[in-house]
This record gives structure tokens, C-alpha cells and sequence, in this order.
């Protein structure tokens, strides 16, 4: 455990690895109030990335600029640019809901709709592609087998979303978030709402996700952060304060107020 | 080094740091009282070595309770992980130490009774013998104050050390050849000088665990020991 060499600097694999997202001079506005402060920073592909940090720092901001859900809300506003797929999303004009559907988002709490199982995951599909009975019915269970899902619900497709155990709901979320093949996963505390048996359902199936897509997950819980992610981003005030591989961030991290944090010397 | 919120977790570590330095204090003492005894052959004092080292043993295994407990109950990271995981390593070379001591009693109580012949036992590995009692000292003291510039600084003395013994050995063996009636006494020397090289060893990985707690870095094994000329022929 410790031979590990702590490096504080970019590490070859981190710059070695191919980019998703790059955030550079990130800004953001709730009406007249800045919430974030110039962030700079990459999401690797293929990788998963936690933002931790105490309440109000910016983190799930951050992670609601990732796929413009702040629109959604008026006085909300980005400046600065978020480059994915060679674009920058914040330029006004960008197809929104087709950058949602390559980027998508799983939140705090089980959202399914009130359909069935099997129409939560059709739902969002139909709305991007056009697919036969037969290859629907391949999706969902495609979506519902990535999700870990599959084999408790399969004989009862036709029931309501509803009636499944929250963590279950959760899992069905992020089936749904699978579904329309997003590029980008965004989980904004996907297990604070959820049993610790169902957590580590929805971490194990994190990791099988990461195989196929780019995480970014906001968590509270340090320790989920440690157990799930390639790279650490602590925030603090709207500002990032470190940001390296979990393994640095962790056992030796350069900044004294990320080891504070951290170490729970904090406030 | 700022609070935790929780004032327990303070507390435990606390309890931790200071029942490694109490392991500490007594292991000194133990190699002190061990090398006074090889010297003048103090008997009480040999079996107080040996005595100790079974508070030394109970001190390790009330640590490593310790510090499972302080990780299963707090999950450390950065430093309180660096700080938890080297204490787990220096109470383990402590004990070795607290052992080696109790070797040196042993063997100065029967070079004792025996009676030793021909050579001036003690003389013999004085030099060693002090540097790995300031050693020793400074790699606990360092300890104490998480002074990784104060252990950089005593790597470089265990090589000293390691040579010293290499000499100490050769002119054992010349002894032996001249005059094979030191050879009981000749051993039971170098089996202390061997003690004293262990000794010093120990405190040289006390030392690189400081450094792995203060600066997160692992230096063990990175680097060839400094060469020391051969002096002796």
C-alpha cells in the first residue's frame, strides 16, 4: 500500500488519455450571484471523475452545466467554454436536446416516470430514434441488463415504475439514462438516497458503466468518491480547488484545504 | 495541523501517537540498559531489558487493535491514512528492536558469568554502539515532531552504521585466527554488534516512515545505500 509514488503533478497517464469534455474558464451565474469561479478542467473518456466538496460548493452546478440543464431555469447563465465533441455548448444555437441525449443526467432521487417499467426506458429512445417492436423490446432489455436490473424486473415489464424498491427506481434511472446510448453519464448523487446494499449495486454497475461511457459523479460521500473514480475534483466556494487522480487525492493530496477536507478537519 | 470536526477522532489519534511514543521511550531504554549490562555486566539490569520486553510486546498488539479499529471506525485518508499506516510499520520495527535488545542482555548475561577471555568485549562495538543510540533517538524524536528534514538526514548514518560492522566482524575473525581461546567470547561479541547493526536498520526504516507521513513519498528501496570506503585490509 505504500510503494504507491504519489505524484501532485499530471501524471503521463492523465495526459496520455483522450478527453471528453474540456471546461476551461467556466463562470456561473444564478441571476446576479457567481457560483462558479473560472473552473478549468478535463473529463477523460472511458474514465470516471468524482466532484466532492461541502454543500454550495458548486459541484452539482458544475455538473448541471455539463448538459445545459440549467436552461431549463430563467436568470441562469454559463460563460466561458465546455468543449465537447469539438464544440462549445454554452454558444447559443447548440441542439439541446440532442447534446441531453449524448450527455445524460441521473439525480438524487429515483425520478421514474408513472409508466411502466418497460416505458420508462422506451420513452426517452422514442424521442431520438425510430425502432421496430422488436428492436425496442432489444433495447430495453439491453438498457435494463447494463443497469444490473434485468433479471428482477423481466417478469414484470408492464408494471409501474413506480412499484419498484428505490433502489431499484434508481437503477431503472440510470437504465434510462443508458438507453438513448448517451456518450457522458452525469450522476448527481445517485446513492444518497439509497440503502447501502442498493449503493453498492449502483457503484458496482458505475464501474461496468465506465467500460462503455464517461462518468462525472457528484457525491457527499468521500468514501464513494474513493471506491468509484478515476479523478477527484475538490471544489470549494465555487472554485476548483485540486483536481488529480483519486489514488493522489486521497493519499497525498498537494492542496493543505483538499487534506482538510478530506481528512474531516473541515469548518 | 489543523482539528478534526470530531474532537473523538482527534482523541483516538491522540491516544495512538502517544502509546508509540511511550513504545518508543521504553524500547530506548531497553537498548540502554542492554548495552550498560554488556558493558559491566549488570545483572539487574539485563533482566529488566527482558522483563520490558513483554510490556513492549502487549504495547504492539494494543496498537495494531488500535489502529484497526481507528480504520474501520474513521476511514482515514491522506496524512491520518500515512499517519495510521506508518505507525502500524514503526511498532513492528520497535518490537524487533525491543528483541534485539533483550538478545544483547541475554549474551551479556552469559559473557558475564562466563567470564570473557582476551578481548575487551565492550570496546569492541562502543563506536556502534553510541551512533545507533543517537540513531535510534533522533528516528523517534523525528517521529515525535513529523520531521522529515531530521529523518532524511539519519538514512545516511545507517550506512555508517552497516560499515562499522563490517569492521567490527573482521577484527572478531583476526582474533579467532590468533587465538581460538576468544572464540566464545569473539561470537558472543559479534552476535551484539550484530544486534546493534539490526538496531540501527530499524530506526532507519522509523525514519523513512516519517518521511512517507510528512512528505507522502516512499523512499524505501529507491536508492543504493551511500558507499562507504573499505578501510580495513
Amino acid at each position: 500500500m505504500m510503494n504507491t509514488q504519489l505524484n501532485t503533478a499530471a501524471t503521463p497517464t492523465m495526459t496520455a488519455k483522450r478527453k471528453t469534455i474540456e471546461i476551461s474558464g467556466l463562470n456561473f451565474f444564478y441571476g446576479k450571484t457567481q457560483s462558479l469561479h473560472n473552473v478549468n478542467l478535463d473529463i477523460h473518456e472511458k474514465q470516471v471523475t468524482a466532484f466532492i466538496g461541502p454543500s454550495g460548493c458548486g459541484k452539482s452546478t458544475l455538473l448541471r452545466t455539463l448538459n445545459r440543464m440549467y436552461d431549463l431555469y430563467p436568470g441562469q447563465r454559463a460563460e466561458g467554454t465546455i468543449m465537447y465533441r469539438n464544440t462549445n455548448i454554452l454558444e447559443p444555437g447548440q441542439d439541446v436536446n440532442m447534446l441531453r441525449a449524448k450527455v445524460g443526467m441521473v439525480f438524487q432521487k429515483p425520478t421514474p416516470f408513472p409508466m411502466s417499467i418497460y416505458d420508462n426506458i422506451a420513452f426517452g429512445v422514442r424521442l431520438y430514434e425510430d425502432l421496430s417492436k422488436g428492436e425496442m423490446d432489444e433495447r430495453v432489455e439491453w438498457a435494463l441488463k447494463k443497469a444490473a436490473l434485468w433479471t428482477e424486473v423481466k417478469d414484470k415489464l408492464n408494471k409501474s415504475g413506480l412499484s419498484l424498491s428505490g433502489g431499484q427506481q434508481q437503477r431503472l434511472c440510470i437504465a434510462r439514462g443508458v438507453a438513448v446510448k448517451p456518450d457522458v453519464l452525469l450522476l448527481d448523487e445517485p446513492t444518497s438516497a439509497l440503502d447501502p446494499i442498493s449503493t453498492s449495486k449502483v457503484e458496482e454497475l458505475i464501474s461496468e458503466l465506465k467500460q462503455d461511457y464517461t462518468i462525472a459523479i457528484v457525491t457527499h460521500n468521500m468514501q464513494q468518491a474513493a471506491r468509484c473514480s478515476d479523478y477527484t475534483a475538490y471544489m470549494y466556494l465555487g472554485e476548483l480547488v485540486e483536481f488529480g487522480e483519486t489514488d493522489q487525492i486521497f493519499m497525498n493530496p498537494a492542496r493543505k484545504e483538499t487534506q482538510d477536507y478530506i481528512t474531516g478537519r473541515f469548518g | 495541523m489543523g482539528e478534526h470536526s470530531s474532537k473523538k477522532y482527534d482523541e483516538e489519534l491522540e491516544a495512538i501517537r502517544s502509546k508509540v511514543l511511550l513504545m518508543g521511550g521504553i524500547v530506548e531504554t531497553q537498548f540502554l540498559d542492554a548495552m550498560t549490562c554488556f558493558r559491566i555486566g549488570n545483572l539487574e539490569r539485563a533482566e529488566r531489558v527482558i522483563r520490558e520486553d513483554d510490556t513492549v510486546n502487549q504495547l504492539e498488539v494494543q496498537l495494531d487493535d488500535a489502529c484497526s479499529h481507528l480504520i474501520v471506525r474513521r476511514q482515514p485518508t491522506a496524512n491520518d491514512l500515512r499517519t495510521v499506516m506508518a505507525t502500524i510499520k514503526v511498532i513492528t520495527d520497535l518490537e524487533r528492536i525491543g528483541d534485539e535488545s533483550t538478545k544483547i542482555a541475554r549474551v551479556a548475561k552469559s559473557l558475564h558469568a562466563r567470564g570473557s577471555a582476551g578481548i575487551n568485549h565492550y570496546e569492541m562495538v562502543r563506536g556502534i554502539a553510541n551512533a545507533t543510540s543517537d540513531m535510534l533517538h533522533d528516528a523517534l524524536d523525528a517521529f515525535a515532531r513529523s520531521d522529515g528534514q531530521q529523518a532524511l538526514q539519519l538514512i545516511a548514518q545507517d550506512a555508517v552504521i552497516d560499515h562499522e560492522f563490517r569492521s567490527i566482524m573482521r577484527n572478531l575473525i583476526t582474533f579467532m585466527m590468533e587465538d581460538p581461546r576468544t572464540i566464545s567470547a569473539a561470537l558472543d561479541t559479534l552476535w551484539v554488534a550484530k544486534a546493534i547493526e539490526r538496531i540501527g536498520d530499524h530506526a532507519k526504516n522509523i525514519a523513512e516512515y516519517v518521511i512517507y507521513v510528512v512528505e507522502g513519498r516512499d523512499i524505501r528501496h529507491t536508492r543504493p545505500a551511500p558507499q562507504v570506503q573499505d578501510d580495513a585490509s
